[in-house]
């Protein structure tokens, strides 16, 4: 990112691990990104990839024990993260760096209305009044599309429908203008025609506000749609990451590139086999000091099962942890 | 041969007729537990599946899609309609006469953490359709549990071991192993792979193809998934707010969909290509799916749909078919009005 306004959120080499009873599970291992005002990173990566942890991890989000940091630094707009107060760091969550979860129902409290959750954060981020909280509450709610805004503040949750529930956890993130806006899964557990709603909604909003996105998802088509960056997650470890294009039309990691090919589309050629990759994702017990995904990987050579490849760039912004080169077929020179 | 020239010849009869099926549920409201009304989950639906196919049933949450097909394996008893099996209607029968059916059809469960008993192992587990419906030694079950095991490519020294050990993808092998333990003819799977991780559900795609191939056997494949549809099914049914909207072949119902809800749900699935992404023009319908105790008067897709006019809000449009086993239930559809 030499170009371009410079980064409101930097992460550089995350570490994480959850401390349990028989040993520990190393959920982030070395994880780095940066996200700049008005651009939306895709984060992709299937179950277990340790995506959410990341995050939630540096938004201090995890219960600690199990979850410690033992490692890395973050960056909110030059400030050191992981040396904030309890109460700084109140601040910085929902204050500025707004979290859209996966599940609207288990986010929401069920026995308070929406528009009381809605005005609680504006009340306490804002200092605003009772009344000028609920006349943004009213136009946040407006701005996500939800028809007779004010009138349904009065609301309670289960009188949304789960589409409409996603839009209020959005208008929530979005209520104290966060810099940041990071959205863990938030249309996995919506219907498509849903989905594509919210997703109008999500490119409206980014240009009007001008915030930094973060899309946690298992979706590469989503990711394809929306994303500007995407990084790819395995292991624990960011294994490619660069612009959308070039993720998509030149991807370099073998995991990426067998994603991509495990995913039937709607349009186009109709394969007659889907192809798979083979065994399971790894429990990570320690540091990977290997090629997370050299067991799966059928490129994997003695040097992947040996060294744990480093982000290699490729071009323009795009780099790949892997000693692979899939131009030639043949291990990389570095 | 003088019919060489002539089309496929059309199988007799298909190995499974619905029509007309109705599946009701009673809302009882006040003191006295009053029938006030009910939720017509599924209502008035009809189409067949020829042996050997597999039939994609989509629609989003909440359309019926489900409840469809545990009616047509009579784990509900339906309110209406007929369900013939190899040319017998099987939608009221109870007791011994439907017991004795169910070794034909089977199901494969969306969730195989929920649908797998916890404290049993999966050598009972695949063993248990067999203990019921058969009577084997118990050699002979074993033989069997061992053979099955094998087929869905589960590893045979697992047999003693319980389905917490498993991950997804494995528990919903044992899944497979179970319904096919009784060499059914039909399987309706319900949302088999919706929770499985991407790399997971093409391997437990690819076993559902080889089983059919190896065991000729005939899918009902219920599922919200419209890319994973349409490598798998041979023709598709889309169904809305408990009602068909549409079915056709695949090639027909993704290139040529004649209903706007079918329009717009392949519209909605994101592709995963920028390019294609960034051009795309995009069907957005608006607002949320009416409650199905509570449908719209007309047509049930009036309230969102973007070519709407209104007749739709009067009057609820039939199946017209469009030929070649293209059915769609829109106005839009109607010979006189493709005409003109």
């Amino acid at each position: 990112m030499l170009d371009g306004p410079a980064p409101v959120l930097e992460v550089s080499d995350l570490q994480t691990v959850f401390q349990m009873r028989d040993g520990a599970v190393h959920a982030v291992n070395g994880v780095s990104f940066a996200i700049a005002p008005g651009e939306l990173l895709g984060v992709v990566g299937e179950s277990g990839s340790g995506k959410s942890v990341t995050m939630m991890s540096l938004m201090r989000l995890l219960p600690s024990p199990p979850a410690r940091i033992v490692g890395g630094e973050i960056r909110y707009q030059g400030r050191d993260v992981r040396r904030m107060s309890d109460a700084q760091m109140r601040e910085l969550r929902g204050g500025e760096i707004g979290f859209v979860f996966q599940d609207p129902m288990t986010s929401l409290n069920p026995v308070f209305t929406v528009g009381y959750q809605l005005v609680e954060p504006l009340r306490v981020h804002l200092g605003l009044s009772k009344s000028a909280a609920r006349a943004r509450a009213a136009e946040l709610l407006k701005l996500v599309g939800i028809p007779d805004a004010a009138r349904r503040l009065d609301d309670y949750p289960h009188q949304f429908s789960g589409g409409m529930r996603q839009r209020v956890m959005i208008a929530m993130a979005l209520s104290c203008d966060p810099k940041v806006l990071i959205a863990d899964e938030p249309t996995t557990a919506l219907d498509v025609t849903i989905q594509a709603q919210i997703l109008e909604i999500v490119r409206d909003l980014r240009q009007k506000l001008g915030m930094g996105i973060i899309w946690i998802t298992h979706d590469l088509g989503l990711v394809a749609g929306i994303a500007d960056r995407v990084m790819v997650m395995y292991a624990g470890q960011v294994v490619e990451h660069g612009p959308v294009k070039a993720i998509f039309s030149d991807p370099q990691h073998p995991y990426t590139r067998a994603l991509l090919a495990t995913v039937p589309s709607v349009t186009g050629p109709r394969a007659t086999r889907l192809r798979t990759i083979e065994g399971q994702p790894p429990i990570l017990l320690q540091y990977p000091r290997a090629c997370p995904f050299a067991p799966r990987c059928r490129h994997a050579f003695n040097r992947c099962r040996v060294e744990n490849p480093t982000r290699i760039p490729v071009g323009e912004g795009h780099d790949v942890a892997c000693w692979w080169d899939p131009a030639t077929d043949e291990p990389r020179h570095v | 041969m003088s019919d060489a020239a002539t089309p496929l010849p059309r199988a007799a009869e298909p190995l499974l007729r619905v029509e007309g099926l109705k599946m009701h549920f009673p809302i009882y409201k006040g003191v006295l537990r009053r029938r006030a009304g009910a939720v017509k989950a599924v209502d008035d639906i009809t189409f067949s599946v020829a042996e050997g196919e597999t039939l994609g049933l989509v629609g989003e949450s909440g359309c019926g899609k489900s409840t469809a097909g545990r009616a047509i394996l009579r784990l509900y008893e339906p309110t209406a309609g007929a369900i013939v099996l190899e040319g017998r209607d099987i939608a009221h029968l109870e007791g011994d006469a439907l017991r004795t059916l169910r070794p034909k059809m089977q199901m494969i469960f969306q969730d195989p953490q929920a649908s797998l008993n916890p404290r049993m192992t999966v050598g009972s587990i695949i063993a248990e359709p067999l203990d019921e419906h058969t009577r084997q030694s118990r050699a002979a079950r074993r033989a069997r549990v061992t053979e099955l095991m094998d087929a869905v490519g589960l590893n045979r020294t697992f047999v003693n071991r319980y389905p917490h050990e498993f991950s997804g993808g494995q528990r919903q092998r044992i899944g497979i192993a179970r319904a096919l333990a009784l060499n059914p003819k039909f399987i309706v799977c319900d949302e088999p792979i919706a929770a499985l991780d991407v790399s997971i559900q093409a391997q437990v795609v690819n076993l559902l193809e080889d089983l059919q191939q190896q065991l000729g056997l005939t899918y009902l494949f219920i599922s919200h998934d419209l890319s994973m549809v349409r490598h798998l099914a041979t023709r598709v049914a889309v169904m809305y707010l408990g009602k068909l909207v549409e079915i056709a072949a695949r090639e027909t119902l993704y290139d040529r969909p004649a209903h706007p809800y079918t329009q717009a749900l392949i519209s909605a699935v994101p592709s995963p290509n920028p390019e294609i992404e960034a051009k795309r023009r995009r069907i957005v319908l608006k607002g949320d799916v009416p409650s199905p105790s509570n449908p719209p008067p007309g047509c049930a897709f009036s309230t969102r749909c973007p070519r709407v006019f209104d007749r739709c809000r009067i009057e609820t449009p039939p199946l017209y078919d469009l030929g070649g086993g293209h059915r769609a239930a829109c106005f839009l559809a109607e010979p006189a009005a493709r005409a003109a």
